[in-house]
């Protein structure tokens, strides 16, 4: 199909197709919007608001909005970084994030997101949640500590494993991932294989004993910030 | 011309970040030229001998010492920096803060798996500082101003962060030097 329609993103025009997000068509141009609920694959979400652009001068999810002709986006402005990076502040502030000794660290893309927002220290006071952590199953653990509810393993489970191991339970600060089972992760019918697995953006659901493989400097996020990899292929 | 003068303290830390200073090799001679340390475990000075310019504050508050020392940091240094997580978030300390010091210190004195404890006590001396309810970022006790994270920071952060300040250069610190592990 030929029927390509235009926006515009920060002054620069892109294409989109019809039934593109505008998250999507930006990253078809080259063009990273930061997110950590949206992964490719699965079923937008638009829960981190990470992705939040002003939309004719209106703030949306990029990764819902669908494109349409003729939309000013505004993306890379002061104002939207400041949001964005308040909600990061925010996440990193309401878990328990102990980066200095989490297997995903260098490769977790909350991290990676602080990195690229150039974030030393959140400003916003520290919350110590309790939260738990599920290590009844032989291969895999669920870290409660550092999930920030993106729902990439709920829908994963649901929609590429067919599955339905996890959903979200509870409200406001108690609201949570649970497992489809009386307890634990171990009564699920999760496998070692699933694509459930290969989702979480932090260090909250990982498999046993693979951590750490990765030597110090050549993990993900060590020399490039996190998005490098669609704004390379924009330029070429 | 005097010279600037820095002062660094390691409150609930390990003092790797200290260790991390010490990690920026032959430039501490450098260093040297550029500043004089005051109180500091680097020459072992106790007390300040008046205002400094430069404050590096390693670890969080975890007792009332702690915060005495921090808040005497506050007063005497123009400048002062948290370096390293724990100063930044409390870091390993910090996993203590959503259990109750009663249990902390029970775990710790009376019950915990390798302990020998005869007279069945927790310490509880004068002379001891009196312990937090939790463990609480510099930031959160007094104004910080500047963040170097990583755990430990790595010593080019330290190093291109003092000579900027030092060389009333802004604190722009590259991708790579900005680190939390």
């Amino acid at each position: 199909m030929s029927d390509t329609f235009t926006l515009t993103i920060d002054g620069k025009e892109i294409q989109a197709k019809p039934g593109q997000t505008i998250l999507q068509a930006a990253e078809d141009a080259g063009v990273y919007i930061p997110r950590l609920c949206a992964m490719k694959d699965l079923v937008p979400h638009g829960s981190c608001r990470v992705c939040t652009v002003m939309v004719n001068g209106r703030p949306q999810a990029a990764c819902t909005q669908p494109a349409a002709a003729g939309m000013i986006v505004e993306s890379e402005t002061e104002s939207v970084q400041a949001v964005r990076r308040d909600i990061v502040d925010m996440l990193f502030v309401e878990g328990n994030h102990f980066c200095m000794f989490c297997e995903k660290s260098g490769n977790c893309e909350l991290q990676g997101m602080a990195y690229r927002f150039g974030i030393t220290a959140p400003r916003f006071p520290f919350l110590f949640p309790d939260r738990d952590v599920d290590a009844s199953h032989p291969d895999i653990f669920i870290d409660r500590n550092r999930c920030i509810l993106c729902g990439r393993c709920v829908r994963a489970s649901r929609d590429l494993d067919g599955k339905h191991v996890f959903e979200f339970v509870g409200r406001g600060h108690e609201k949570c991932v649970a497992v489809n089972a009386e307890a634990r992760l171990a009564d699920t019918d999760i496998d070692g294989n699933d694509k459930a697995l290969d989702v979480c953006p932090v260090g909250a659901l990982l498999r046993k004993r693979v951590g750490f493989s990765t030597p110090v400097g050549k993990r993900l996020y060590d020399h490039k910030p996190i998005g490098s990899d669609i704004e390379h292929a924009g330029q070429e | 011309m005097a010279k600037p003068k820095l002062a660094t303290t390691s409150l609930a830390g390990c003092f790797g970040c200290h260790m991390a200073i010490l990690d920026i090799d032959d430039r501490i001679l450098k260093l040297v030229e550029l500043i004089d340390f005051d109180k500091s475990p680097v020459d072992d000075i106790k007390e300040f001998t008046g205002p400094v310019d430069i404050g590096l504050i390693e670890g969080g508050c975890c007792n009332e010492e702690n915060v005495k020392v921090l808040q005497d940091f506050r007063k005497h240094c123009k400048v002062l920096i948290s370096i390293g997580d724990c100063a930044i978030n409390g870091g390993i300390p910090a996993m203590r803060n959503n259990i109750p010091l009663k249990e902390c210190l029970e775990e710790a004195y009376l019950n915990g798996p390798t302990v020998h404890n005869p007279s069945n006590q927790i310490p509880n001396d004068d002379e001891l500082p009196l312990i937090l309810n939790r463990v609480y970022p510099a930031s959160e006790i007094v104004k910080i101003d500047y963040h170097l994270p990583g755990c430990p920071p790595p010593a080019d952060t330290l190093w291109e962060a003092l000579v900027a300040l030092l060389t009333d250069k802004p604190v722009a610190l590259p991708y790579e030097l900005v680190k939390y592990d």
